[in-house]
């Protein structure tokens, strides 16, 4: 077992290597003139086009697949299966966590992970949110801002949506950092992903009134979704003081 | 010698006026516990609000009172038209100012009710620079806590809140985009955005 457990894990660092060596190489740095309160957008032609996608995506295949979820499965349930699949993603998160040097948040995760995998029936109750004790976000997009990478440009991905390059290549490595994916046999993982899949249709589902304002109610869909992204994730990296960015004494209200 | 005396008088004379006619609005400025009773009191009137079980349009109307009462409605206003507020007329702002208003009642007035059942929790208060941060967690049903933040100022000589950031995304930024791109799709037209608005939200 532990002789099936290194290997595989020896077979995966492989990938993770060549993942790191590609974002340290890959990620498209600004010029010295640039304007950081400019998004760094150099992709926007094919990102536009392949928000186009994802739009048409959403509105024939996502949205109505996440309505009907929503409508159909009761919210205890719907609520079971979003917990189900976030548990299982908790290992992963921890790996993380430890390769940023967050102990706390490591230790933290792990207690949510045994709490809610033993009295939580599998991961399907968040028992230890009921106790407080909430998940320290970390995903291997996270470890490189820590490790230092830069941001890279905004790029919007078919099928995934907004990103980052320094977020995007965090994705692919994150296909590899989840050690459950190394000790569960197949038919369990399989089980894992389809959680996955259903908590995400879910999400579109519940979220409707919000996605829909950002997809269809604006006015440029494209900018909006870009902004809203990129303030959203930097404000979970702890990236810049975002309440410093404006001065209200320093613009002129006269006449409205 | 006679002129240094009557220059060190005239300071302390100015100086004098300066402190009293600063005394009373220092008295007034805000501070950490002025921000906080704000954004406690508007906190406390939109839950009534989301719990009042009043139709749709009674609640935009709520918010809308709510956002005139609390917001630095003018700032906010100046904001989101940003550069293009330079070349609007008087009769524009105004008008501008008054269709955003309804429109920002709309559009997250909708958004309230998702709050329904849920509650916000003012949990912490810090200066920034000449104003406040005032950090509230949002607490909702099957959800984990989240954050939304609140920048109170006294620009206007009374506190009021400038900004707010739902999970780090900042209202007033997303608000200018979305003005913006309005008036690139009229051709810089502000009289046809001002139009577009009363439809949008």
């Amino acid at each position: 077992m532990f002789q099936q457990l290194s290997y595989r894990t020896r077979r995966a660092s492989l990938p993770i290597l060549a993942g790191i060596a590609l974002v340290l190489a890959g990620c498209t740095q600004p010029g010295p003139g640039h304007d950081p309160s400019v998004v760094f957008d150099p992709h926007e032609s094919v990102n536009r086009q392949n928000h186009e996608f994802n739009r048409a995506l959403d509105e024939k295949l996502l949205r109505p697949a996440g309505v009907g979820y929503t409508k159909a499965i009761p919210d205890d349930l719907e609520d079971s299966i979003g917990n189900f699949s976030s548990n299982l993603g908790l290992p992963g998160t921890v790996v993380n966590n430890l390769l940023q040097g967050n102990v706390e948040g490591a230790f933290r995760n792990s207690v949510r992970f045994v709490v809610n995998t033993t009295l939580g029936l599998g991961g399907l109750f968040d028992a230890a949110g009921e106790f407080g004790i909430e998940e320290i976000e970390g995903d291997f997009g996270q470890t490189l801002y820590v490790w230092g990478v830069p941001e890279g440009a905004y790029v919007e991905l078919p099928g995934l949506g907004p990103s980052t390059e320094r977020a995007a290549a965090g994705k692919v490595v994150d296909l590899f950092t989840n050690p459950l994916s190394y000790v569960l046999p197949s038919p369990e993982k399989y089980v894992g992903t389809a959680a996955g899949v259903a908590s995400k249709v879910g999400e579109r589902g519940r979220y409707a009134d919000a996605i829909d304002s950002i997809l269809y109610n604006s006015a440029d869909s494209y900018s909006q979704a870009r902004g809203i992204y990129l303030q959203n994730r930097r404000f979970k990296l702890g990236d810049g003081d975002a309440a410093e960015e404006i001065n209200p004494f320093e613009l002129d209200t006269q006449g409205f | 010698m006679t002129n240094f005396t009557r220059r060190q008088a005239t300071g302390f004379v100015a100086a004098a006026v300066a402190g009293f006619a600063l005394a009373p609005s220092a008295a007034m400025a805000l501070n950490e516990a002025s921000a906080k009773k704000l954004v406690d009191a508007l906190v406390d009137e939109i839950n009534k609000t989301i719990a009042s079980g009043k139709s749709e349009q009674g609640m935009y109307k709520d918010f809308e009172r709510i956002f005139a009462k609390y917001s630095d409605t003018s700032y906010i206003a100046a904001y989101a038209m940003g550069n293009d507020g330079r070349r609007a007329s008087g009769a524009q702002k105004k008008a501008f100012s008054r269709e955003f208003q309804k429109y920002i009642s709309r559009k997250y007035g909708s958004r309230f009710r998702e709050f329904i059942g849920g509650r916000l929790e003012v949990n912490s208060v810090r200066p920034v620079k000449s104003w406040y941060e005032v950090k509230t967690t949002a607490f909702l049903r099957g959800e984990s806590p989240f954050t939304v933040t609140f920048l109170v100022s006294d620009r206007t000589g009374r506190d009021k809140f400038f900004n707010m950031f739902i999970e780090g995304i900042n209202l007033l930024l997303t608000e200018r985009t979305e003005v913006g791109a309005l008036i690139d799709r009229r051709g810089g037209n502000i009289d046809q955005m001002i139009a577009d608005l009363k439809k949008a939200g």
